[in-house]
């Protein structure tokens, strides 16, 4: 099913994305499968009551019970009950790097999951397919890391101070040069986490009497950034222009609620890639609309920066568009380079008046120096200064990954979500049981992967969601996909109605490119 | 050989079965009492077909019958 562009002139190449519908029954059957799960948690919840079943979830103390409750019972009734049954999928303590393969601490459980213990044993070299590795610059290669150990042994690990006081090192200096040159801004600024990046600096930016417009999808740290800082938020549906027109014709048309008049800024929250979709923005319209319209664009690239783009350089450089179209460039370090982190980068004035006005910069810690330059030494490489190519052949791998992997998922049968380009691969699961045993038998053949289910996602599709990274070889894709296949046969997952055919041949394609 | 097969395949229904009234993730007291439900429903359900359903379908159709047969009759 193609998602046929508006104004086709816009585009300089097809945008296709997939969010295929499953059948009726599928989702019939998903809700009698939650419907069950309820009956069962209400009979469990009636016996830890009468006190036939022993409770294991936190209660007030004896002499309290007849104060105020401190523990709202019925609004964890879906943690309890029905997230506490599989709960063994997810926290899984690693003890390795998570590059394309890691090892796994083993735990069992004794009660149902509701304690864990370790046996001791580890499971090795289990196949990741759910650590946003895009690039693969999470290794441990002593000569990749040469220069982050030099940088630990001259500045150390802690920085003890926050930026405005006396956090500000000359790596960060570099680190924020080097970030500017990347994207093609003018100035960029650099925060010690990526969630405090959206949530402490959207509030030095809007106030009240503003207007967020923000995605239907948007991250939380989004959500959080915009709810704190008090200006008005509305919601257009997820990636839908005409949706978002409608709304910037209203706020211009009717100003504020009670007295009408201007908005003193109108801004529009959007991602380069929803991590739980896997659909990319569309930036040219959202642009010429915000041109239209004289509204101001936040763009959040956090998986998108060096997951796309012909150089890797995000969302910007994927349509071919300019990066002074977008007001506000942010992204994270924590995907693509390996580290941790956040930017915000734009105008000269813009960034000046973040250094001043931003609650991270004035109360947060600033960021590590061995972060800081292994952001620098991932840059570099991919800008190509380090003198290899090596960088570039990163994002070219990732480009073949990323299209192999969702062509064979689209031959076999199973429902994916998202556009054709984006490293992110959501595939539907649906019904509640299917979750559970999905990531265990993936575990059992060797293969880590992140599976969703409801609070994440929309109560009828749930998703396993995989991360392809360019640290993937094609063996360990056939492999992922091979146990795919199985998996999607005896658990009954290809509900896709435009699959090409059921078990195509594997034809070698001709590598042109040269091996890492 | 065959036995096998079709062994295989009674396990892959039940299978499917567990997955799609999501009692996969029940614990084994509460799965034997959601098949015990299940099969006794199901039971009674068989029973009242076996019952009612031919005497339901016998009685209908002379009903429609009676309907078609009786107006041939009368326009002659």
């Amino acid at each position: 099913q193609k998602n046929g562009v508006s104004n086709g002139s816009l585009y300089k190449k097809t945008f296709i994305e997939h969010f295929e519908q499953a059948p009726m029954y599928v989702a019939v059957l998903t809700f009698l499968g939650f419907g069950v799960g309820t009956i069962f948690g209400y009979l469990r919840d009636f016996m830890r009551a009468w006190g036939l079943e022993k409770r294991n979830i936190a209660a007030e103390r004896e002499q309290q019970k007849d104060f105020v409750p401190l523990y709202q019972d019925f609004e964890n009734f879906y943690t309890r009950n029905l997230y506490m049954r599989i709960r063994d999928n997810w926290n899984r303590p690693i003890c390795s790097v998570p590059g394309p393969q890691f090892d796994l601490m083993e735990r069992i459980t004794d009660d149902y999951n509701w304690t864990f213990r370790f046996t001791g044993r580890t499971i090795k070299n289990v196949i990741n397919m759910g650590s946003y590795n895009y690039l693969g610059f999470a290794e441990t290669d002593v000569n990749a890391l040469k220069t982050v150990t030099i940088e630990l042994q001259k500045y150390g690990t802690g920085i003890c101070s926050t930026r405005q006081e006396m956090g500000t090192l000359d790596k960060h200096v570099e680190l924020e040069n080097l970030v500017a040159k990347f994207l093609g801004v003018e100035d960029a600024m650099v925060f010690g986490m990526g969630f405090a990046t959206n949530s402490m600096n959207i509030p030095a930016l809007v106030g009240k009497g503003c207007l967020i417009l923000s995605d239907e999808l948007n991250h939380t740290s989004l959500v959080l950034g915009a709810r704190l800082s008090g200006a008005t938020i509305r919601i257009f549906k997820h990636n839908n222009m005409q949706s978002l027109e409608k709304l910037l014709r209203d706020a211009i048309i009717y100003g504020q609620p009670r007295n009408h008049r201007a908005w003193r800024k109108i801004i529009i929250l959007v991602e380069g890639i929803y991590s739980m979709e896997g659909s990319i923005v569309r930036l040219p319209e959202l642009v010429s609309l915000k041109k239209k319209y004289k509204a101001y664009l936040y763009l959040d690239e956090a998986h998108s920066i060096g997951a796309v783009g012909a150089t890797g350089r995000g969302v910007v450089e994927y349509f071919g568009m300019s990066p002074d179209d977008v007001d506000v460039l942010m992204g994270t370090f924590t995907k693509s380079f390996g580290a941790a982190g956040g930017y915000i980068a734009g105008k000269k004035d813009l960034v000046d008046f973040l250094r001043t006005h931003s609650h991270s910069a004035v109360y947060a810690t600033s960021m590590c120096p061995p972060v800081a330059e292994q952001i620098i030494r991932a840059m570099k490489c991919l800008m190509g200064l380090d003198g290899t190519t090596q960088g570039l052949q990163r994002v070219r791998q990732l480009g073949k990954n990323t299209r192999y992997f969702r062509r064979r998922l689209h031959e076999m049968g199973f429902i994916i979500y998202g556009n054709d380009d984006s490293p992110v691969v959501p595939l539907l699961l649906y019904m509640p049981g299917k979750i559970g045993a999905f990531a265990r038998r993936m575990l059992e053949k060797n293969i880590g992967v992140v599976v969703v289910g409801f609070p994440a996602t929309p109560i009828t599709e749930s998703r396993a969601r995989f991360c392809v990274s360019a640290a993937h070889t094609r063996e360990m894709l056939d492999t992922v996909l091979n146990a795919l296949d199985e998996l999607g046969d005896f658990l009954h997952l290809k509900y896709s109605r435009y699959s090409k055919s059921s078990h195509p041949e594997l034809y070698e394609e001709n590598r042109l490119e040269l091996e890492d | 050989m065959d036995l096998k097969h079709v062994k295989d395949y009674i396990y892959w229904l039940y299978y499917q079965y567990l997955l799609i009234t999501c009692s996969y993730v029940l614990e084994p007291w509460e799965r034997s009492m959601f098949h015990t439900i299940t099969v006794t429903v199901l039971a009674m359900v068989v029973y009242t077909a076996y019952v009612f359903v031919p005497i339901h379908v016998r009685l209908a159709l002379e009903f429609f019958s009676q309907i078609f047969g009786g107006q041939t009759e009368s326009t002659i």
